[in-house]
């Protein structure tokens, strides 16, 4: 069996994002990047399954966007994928031709499942895997919180505005990843130098028959400020005494 | 723009996000010269249909297949009720439903998508968008290449529309007798809810962060002063992490955006994760025993103090009030 891993590069989410002063783009010069932090989620599912698994499970990360990603795919080899695909692409994507170039690799790995994070922390779209589904007329399973294991089928604890809903999907499916599903493994710095032999293929735009059609245009980006100016009470008293002058109580 | 918005219901009424929903819409059809009309999806539909039909035309796709809310069979429904009614532009109300149902239908119709918009505009005729990235730290203004056009808004950047005066007529949707159910099936929902109202409905939300140790801390404390002021209980991640609040309390940048009138920050520090949830709610309260706590920037009113000290006695001085 084989699980296909999709992966995004992202800034570390511990750090202020900042915007350029000609509203193009973040200041992007002193940011560190991470693996996105669903996506580790989802790949540490991945590997639960290879390791409790008495068959061979095939663990298969990919990266899409800049040389650079081979960074976070070195990090997904360390903490256990088999082996990792990078499409190089110095285009900023959205979803819609991320979902494209997933379905193309998808068609030639035939993966029993994808697991993927249910969002990118940078463009919080949440769209891809349910594009992916989409287009490749899968079922769908979002926002997991377990995964469980039936014959040609998974059935998954769903987190919803509404409570934990449970549904199964048969197989082939797609599978995007809430934080709870799992606590990632951490992927030490000689894991990562002994990663440097698995191996991780490059597969172009042009190989894979993608022409990037974009539906999203950025126009222009602003920050936006959360600052307040707090009057601090003293007391509960003093406190009561604001809210009700304020009248919100 | 020929707009059609999801109608999400409880099988009596239209929720309010999807009114919120309808407000945009009707914005969107006022600037076009366009016309705007509900799609109602699921089983039984006479009573939410009678209730939607007060505010806008409805259409009804009622179906057995349509019982549960799954993302196979109501996607395609969905993209049958577009292409039936040549609609350009498809709306919902973000919350995970639309997050599953409503994008899998836009990568059925062609992936020209924005989610979670929370403003927009029309500039030459076309539409702008408004839409947070980053943790809600960087708003990103886009437009939308193709047709149709599927738009998520965030319920709180917009009021819920108001009823019109005459109700409007219901047209039945004709769902296919084939089985669209796919390879997916439903097997049952476990709510948490203790009575309250929910963090996207209710006018004053009260969430805990590390500082509550435990289960029974957050009902008491978190829960307590939820009920003194009549609202929903919430919740950081770290906390619904380890399991001493429910998951549906969450907010924040991965759970529930809220903007009520009163949110009560108790004993949570202010991760621009968590700050990403509530940071439109109209009025901000903060009491931490960490006076250097960043929730405090964010904050109109705030108390230093041990919320286990100081909550209870916050509570007293409410209800005797």
């Amino acid at each position: 069996m084989k699980i296909l891993v999709p992966t995004k590069r992202v800034p570390d989410p511990n750090q202020r994002v900042g915007v350029r002063a000609d509203g193009e783009g973040i200041e992007d010069e002193d940011l560190t990047y991470v693996l996105n932090p669903f996506d580790e989620v989802a790949l540490e599912e991945a590997i639960l399954v290879r390791e409790r698994s008495a068959g061979l499970v095939e663990v298969v990360a990919v990266g899409i966007g800049p040389e650079a990603c081979e960074d976070q795919l070195r990090v997904a080899l360390a903490m256990g994928a088999d082996r990792a695909i990078l499409v190089p692409c110095d285009e900023v994507l959205d979803s819609w031709n991320v979902a494209r170039i997933l379905q193309q690799l998808v068609l030639r790995e035939s993966p029993q499942l994808v697991l993927m994070g249910k969002q990118a922390v940078d463009d919080d779209a949440n769209q891809a895997g349910q594009f992916l589904a989409a287009l490749l007329s899968w079922p769908q399973a979002t926002f997991a919180s377990r995964i469980q294991w039936l014959d040609g089928e998974v059935q998954v604890d769903r987190e919803t505005d509404a409570g934990l809903e449970t549904v199964r999907v048969r197989l082939p499916a797609v599978v995007t990843a809430d934080l709870r599903l799992n606590q990632p493994r951490y992927a030490s710095l000689t894991a990562i130098l002994r990663a440097r032999k698995k191996p991780l293929q490059r597969e172009s735009l042009e190989d894979l028959g993608v022409v990037i059609e974009p539906r999203v245009r950025v126009l222009g980006l602003q920050a936006s400020s959360s600052s307040r100016n707090c009057r601090r009470a003293a007391s509960v008293d003093e406190l009561v005494a604001q809210l009700r002058e304020a009248k919100v109580v | 723009m020929r707009i059609l918005v999801v109608a999400e219901h409880d099988g009596r009424t239209v929720a309010a996000a999807s009114r919120s929903a309808l407000a945009f819409a009707r914005q969107c059809a006022t600037a076009t010269d366009g016309r705007v009309e509900w799609l109602l999806l699921g089983h039984q539909l006479d009573t939410p249909a009678a209730d939607a039909a007060t505010y806008a035309p409805v259409l009804a796709a009622d179906s057995p297949a349509l019982i549960y809310p799954l993302a196979e069979p109501y996607a395609a429904v969905i993209v049958a009720a577009v292409t039936e009614r040549r609609a350009d532009l498809l709306v919902a109300a973000n919350g995970t439903s639309a997050r599953d149902i409503v994008t899998r239908a836009a990568g059925l119709l062609g992936g020209a998508m924005a989610s979670d918009v929370v403003r927009h505009e029309f500039r030459d005729g076309r539409l702008r968008l408004q839409r947070p990235m980053y943790a809600a730290a960087v708003l990103a203004t886009v437009e939308l290449l193709g047709t149709p056009q599927i738009v998520t808004i965030q319920p709180t950047a917009y009021a819920p529309a108001e009823r019109s005066s005459a109700a409007a007529e219901v047209t039945r949707l004709d769902v296919s007798e084939r089985d669209p159910r796919g390879g997916s099936q439903y097997v049952g929902l476990a709510g948490q809810r203790a009575g309250r109202p929910d963090v996207n409905q209710a006018r004053v939300v009260v969430s805990g962060g590390r500082a509550i140790q435990s289960r029974e801390d957050f009902e008491r404390v978190v829960g307590g002063l939820a009920d003194a002021l009549g609202g929903a209980t919430g919740s950081t991640r770290p906390l619904v992490d380890a399991g001493i609040a429910p998951n549906e309390c969450q907010v924040g940048q991965t759970g529930r955006i809220v903007a009520p009138e009163l949110y009560v920050a108790l004993g949570l520090s202010g991760s621009v994760q968590h700050l990403a949830g509530m940071k439109n709610a109209k009025t901000i309260v903060a009491i931490n025993r960490d006076p250097e706590a960043p929730i405090f920037s964010a904050t109109d009113h705030g108390l230093v103090g041990d919320i286990y000290e100081v909550v209870p006695e916050l509570i007293a001085r409410l209800r005797n009030a």
